[in-house]
């Protein structure tokens, strides 16, 4: 191959493989749950000194917190948990069933995490 | 950890997904060949890299994280194929892309080059693949490839050079 069809090939391939700009959903979306861990790992800290886990209504940090730990997919898992907090909330009557709701909003989440790796 | 340290962290690991959003991106659609899935490998890498990135950071010494970032992807595109069992779609969409960069007639001769290129691209074995895509598409140098591909600066350069010998030959015979 000679120095010419040498250059010639790399200066086709500079331009088929331009780079490719992520949609902008894509940014929507990653910057939202990224945003998420970080609050949600503050939000660990937090939790860890005032030393509240007698507390039931702060179950839920200690276990969020702990899911940035472990893996990728349990992170998304409780995200959604975590997002759904407010909700479950304002519809309970006492710290005990908002845990008990919260517990159950996990258990739904990640089903429907295997589910649609399944289906995939 | 300490509230602040974790702070700088996570600043940090935001100026690095600013920085390379587009590299991941740009890595994931052309080892896989089509925007959807890229989408999904590009927040994985992301997340994944979030778990390690204390530690990523400290070992870097200073040296740019973008190898290790790449490294990730490639690791979870070489998942995503075992899991699925599939090749890259045919769907790297050649003809789309390159509209957006050619547009008037007396570049038709150019789109459909290109798009032979490409078609040739595809045609490589996975690592002579992948380099090229680090060093056209992403822009990195032999030492950033090595380090994302666990090789040596020599064998980069090897294997650089005989992808694109390959590459040419596969063009010219088509």
């Amino acid at each position: 191959m000679s120095d010419a069809a040498h250059i010639d090939i790399e200066s086709m391939l500079r331009l088929a493989l331009h780079p490719v700009e992520p949609p902008e959903k894509l940014r929507t979306r990653l910057e939202s749950t990224l945003q998420e861990l970080t609050d949600l790992a503050v939000e660990e800290l937090e939790a860890w000194e005032l030393s509240t886990m007698r507390d039931p209504r702060n179950w839920v940090r200690p276990v969020v917190a702990t899911t940035v730990g472990v893996t990728a997919g349990t992170a998304l898992v409780m995200l959604r948990v975590r997002q759904q907090h407010r909700r479950r909330k304002a519809s309970s009557r006492n710290p005990l069933e908002l845990a008990q709701r919260t517990l159950k909003g996990a258990v739904a989440e990640a089903r429907k995490l295997i589910e649609r790796a399944d289906r995939a | 950890m300490d509230p602040q340290h974790k702070a700088r962290l996570d600043r940090d690991f935001s100026d690095l997904y600013r920085a390379h959003l587009r590299d991941v991106y740009s890595y994931a659609y052309y080892r896989i060949g089509n925007h959807h899935d890229a989408e999904d490998l590009t927040e994985q890498t992301f997340l994944q890299a979030y778990r390690h990135f204390e530690r990523a950071q400290a070992e870097s010494e200073g040296r740019p994280l973008r190898p290790w970032l790449i490294r990730i992807a490639h690791n979870l595109a070489a998942n995503l194929y075992r899991d699925r069992s599939r090749r890259p779609q045919t769907s790297i969409d050649d003809t789309a892309e390159l509209r957006t960069l050619h547009t008037t007639e007396d570049l038709v001769e150019g789109r459909d080059q290109l798009a032979r290129i490409l078609a040739s691209v595809k045609e490589l074995p996975d690592e002579r693949r992948e380099a090229l895509i680090m060093r056209f598409a992403l822009g990195m140098d032999n030492r950033e490839i090595a380090r994302a591909m666990g090789k040596s600066d020599g064998a980069t350069k090897v294997l650089l050079h005989r992808a694109i010998k390959q590459l040419d030959g596969i063009v010219t015979a088509s």
